[in-house]
C-alpha cells in the first residue's frame, strides 16, 4: 500500500514554552480510516494542524512524498483538507456558495470549474440548494455538513478531521458518520467519541499528554476499557 | 438563534429590488451629493428629492412605518451637532428669551442652518435605508467589489456580516450565564468591563482560527472572486432616468 502521510519524531511546543507533541511517528496509508482519540487536550488538534503545515516544527511531516515545507505547501493544502472543530471558524464566507468555493478559487480553476466542484461537493454532503443560503441561518448539522463540503471541493486526497461528531444530536450524530463512510478517501479523524470511531476506523490511535499511548487495531483498543480508562476515555475503574 | 433585522425586506421581489446592486449603489451615491449640493434656500428641490425617494420607496413595497421608524436612528447624532447652531449662528434674530442670567437669542439663519442639516440627512438616510433594505447584503459586497472597491475593504466588510450575529449570539450567552449568577443585584461595571475584555479575547482567538481554516485551503494574502453580476435594461433605464431627474432637480431649481 502507498504510503500517505509519514511523521518521523514530530515534537511541537506552543510559543509559552507548553510541550504539546513528543516524538510522534506515525505512518498512515491509502485508503486507511484512522481515528485519533485522546482526552481533551491531549494534542490532537495540534497533530491535525500539522498535517497541511499550519503549525510546523522540526519538519519531520510528510504528506504523499512530499515534506511539508514552504514551496510544498499550496500543493499540499490542495490535497489535504482539513476542518476544523468549529464550522463558524470554517465557514466564513457570506454564503455557503462563497465558502465551499474559497477553496477551488483559490487554486486557480476557471469559474466554469469552480461552479462545477461547488455542486458536487454539495450534492455529495446532501446540501445541494444550499447555495443561497447564510451560514449563521443553520443548524449545527447543516454547517458541519457545509464546512465538509469546503474541502471536498478542493482536490481531495485526505480528510483530516477534528471532532465531526462535536455539539451534534444523535440523529444528526449518525447521519454524519454514515456521510463520511460514503467518502471514499483516505481519513484522519480526531476524536474522543468512541462510537465515531469504532463505527467508522479499523485503526485507532491514543495521545495522551502529547505521547502516543497506543496505535492498533480498533477493536482491539476499544475493547480495552483499562487502557481507555487510563486515558481518560472511559469512566474510572472502580476496582 | 435567529437575527433578521439587517436583511427583513432584501428578498422581496419588487422592480427595485430587481434592479443590479451596482445601479442602486451609484444612484444612492448620486442622489446623497445632490442632496448635499443643493444650498439650502432651493426648498422646491427637496421636495422633489422628497417625492423621488417616496415613489421609489413605495414601488420597493418596503412598509413606510418601517423606513420613518430606522430613519429616525440618525436623528440624535444630527441634532446633537445641529441643535446649538440657532443659538450661535450671527444675524437676524428671531426670538429672544431670558433664561435666567442668560440671554439667549436665536436667529433666523441659524434656524436655516438646523432645518438644512436635519433635511439632508433625512433625505440621505432614507435613500440608504432603501438601498439596504432592498438587497441583500451579499449582493452588496459583491457590487461593491465590482465597482472596483479595495478587496480587503469588501473581506473586512463581509466577515463583518457573518461574525455579527456570531459574536451577538456570544454577548446574549454570556448576558445569560451572568443574570443567572447574580441574584437580581445591580449590575457592576467591574463585571460589565470583564466581558467585555472576555468578548476581545474571544473574538481575537476565533480571528486567529478563521485564518488558520483560510491558510488550509489555500489562502495565501491575495483576494479572489468570481464575477457574476450583469447589468441589464432595467438598470440602464433607472440609471439615466434617476439621474436625469436629478441634474434637472439641481438646474431647474
Amino acid at each position: 500500500m502507498e504510503e500517505i502521510i509519514r511523521l518521523d519524531n514530530l515534537s511541537f511546543c506552543y510559543p509559552d514554552g507548553q510541550a504539546a507533541l513528543n516524538d510522534i511517528s506515525i505512518t498512515i496509508h491509502q485508503g486507511e480510516s484512522v481515528a485519533i482519540i485522546g482526552a481533551n487536550g491531549a494534542g490532537k488538534s495540534t497533530l491535525l494542524l500539522h498535517l497541511n503545515g499550519i503549525l510546523r516544527s522540526n519538519g519531520r511531516v510528510k504528506v504523499l512524498g512530499r515534506t511539508v515545507e514552504d514551496k510544498n505547501l499550496r500543493w499540499i493544502r490542495s490535497r489535504v483538507g482539513l476542518v476544523f472543530q468549529n464550522p463558524d471558524d470554517q465557514l466564513f464566507s457570506p454564503t455557503v456558495f462563497d465558502d465551499v468555493a474559497f477553496a477551488p478559487i483559490n487554486m486557480g480553476y476557471c469559474e466554469d470549474e469552480v461552479r462545477q466542484c461547488v455542486t458536487t461537493a454539495l450534492e455529495r454532503v446532501g446540501m445541494a440548494g444550499y447555495q443561497s443560503r447564510s451560514p449563521h441561518h443553520l443548524s449545527v448539522g447543516e454547517k458541519k455538513r457545509v464546512a465538509i463540503a469546503t474541502v471536498l471541493s478542493m482536490s481531495l486526497q485526505i480528510l483530516v478531521i477534528d471532532e465531526p461528531t462535536s455539539n451534534l444530536d444523535p440523529a444528526s450524530k449518525w447521519s454524519l458518520i454514515e456521510l463520511l463512510k460514503g467518502l471514499p478517501i483516505t481519513k484522519v479523524i480526531a476524536t474522543h467519541d468512541l462510537e465515531l470511531a469504532q463505527a467508522l476506523c479499523r485503526r485507532v490511535i491514543v495521545l495522551d499528554g502529547g505521547y502516543i499511548v497506543a496505535d492498533d487495531a480498533a477493536d482491539r483498543i476499544l475493547d480495552n476499557k483499562r487502557l481507555l480508562a487510563a486515558h481518560g476515555l472511559a469512566p474510572a475503574e472502580v476496582a | 438563534m435567529k437575527h433578521s433585522f439587517l436583511d427583513h425586506y432584501s428578498e422581496g421581489n419588487s422592480l427595485i429590488h430587481r434592479l443590479d446592486p451596482r445601479t442602486k449603489l451609484i444612484t444612492s451615491l448620486l442622489f446623497i451629493l445632490a442632496v448635499t449640493s443643493t444650498p439650502p434656500t432651493k426648498w422646491p428641490a427637496f421636495a422633489i428629492y422628497f417625492c423621488l425617494i417616496a415613489i421609489l420607496l413605495f414601488l420597493s413595497r418596503v412598509p413606510a412605518l418601517y423606513v420613518l421608524k430606522r430613519s429616525l436612528v440618525i436623528m440624535p447624532f444630527v441634532l446633537l451637532i445641529a441643535i446649538f447652531i440657532p443659538f450661535f449662528k450671527e444675524g437676524e434674530v428671531a426670538g429672544s428669551y431670558n433664561i435666567w442670567l442668560w440671554q439667549v437669542s436665536v436667529t433666523y439663519s441659524g434656524l436655516q442652518v438646523l432645518w438644512n442639516v436635519v433635511i439632508k440627512a433625512w433625505l440621505s438616510i432614507l435613500s440608504l435605508i432603501l438601498l439596504t433594505s432592498t438587497t441583500k447584503f451579499t449582493s452588496l459586497l459583491k457590487g461593491l467589489e465590482q465597482l472596483k472597491m479595495p478587496r480587503v475593504m469588501v473581506m473586512v466588510l463581509s466577515f463583518m456580516y457573518r461574525y455579527l450575529f456570531v459574536l451577538v449570539d456570544e454577548v446574549m450567552r454570556m448576558k445569560q450565564a451572568r443574570d443567572s449568577r447574580n441574584f437580581g443585584k445591580q449590575q457592576r461595571m467591574r463585571t460589565v468591563a470583564n466581558m467585555i475584555g472576555t468578548l476581545f479575547i474571544r473574538s481575537y482567538e476565533r480571528g486567529e482560527r478563521v485564518y488558520a481554516a483560510m491558510l488550509a485551503r489555500g489562502f495565501d494574502g491575495q483576494m479572489r472572486t468570481l464575477d457574476r453580476l450583469s447589468f441589464r435594461k432595467l438598470d440602464a433605464c433607472f440609471g439615466t432616468g434617476f439621474g436625469l431627474a436629478l441634474i434637472l432637480t439641481n438646474l431647474l431649481y
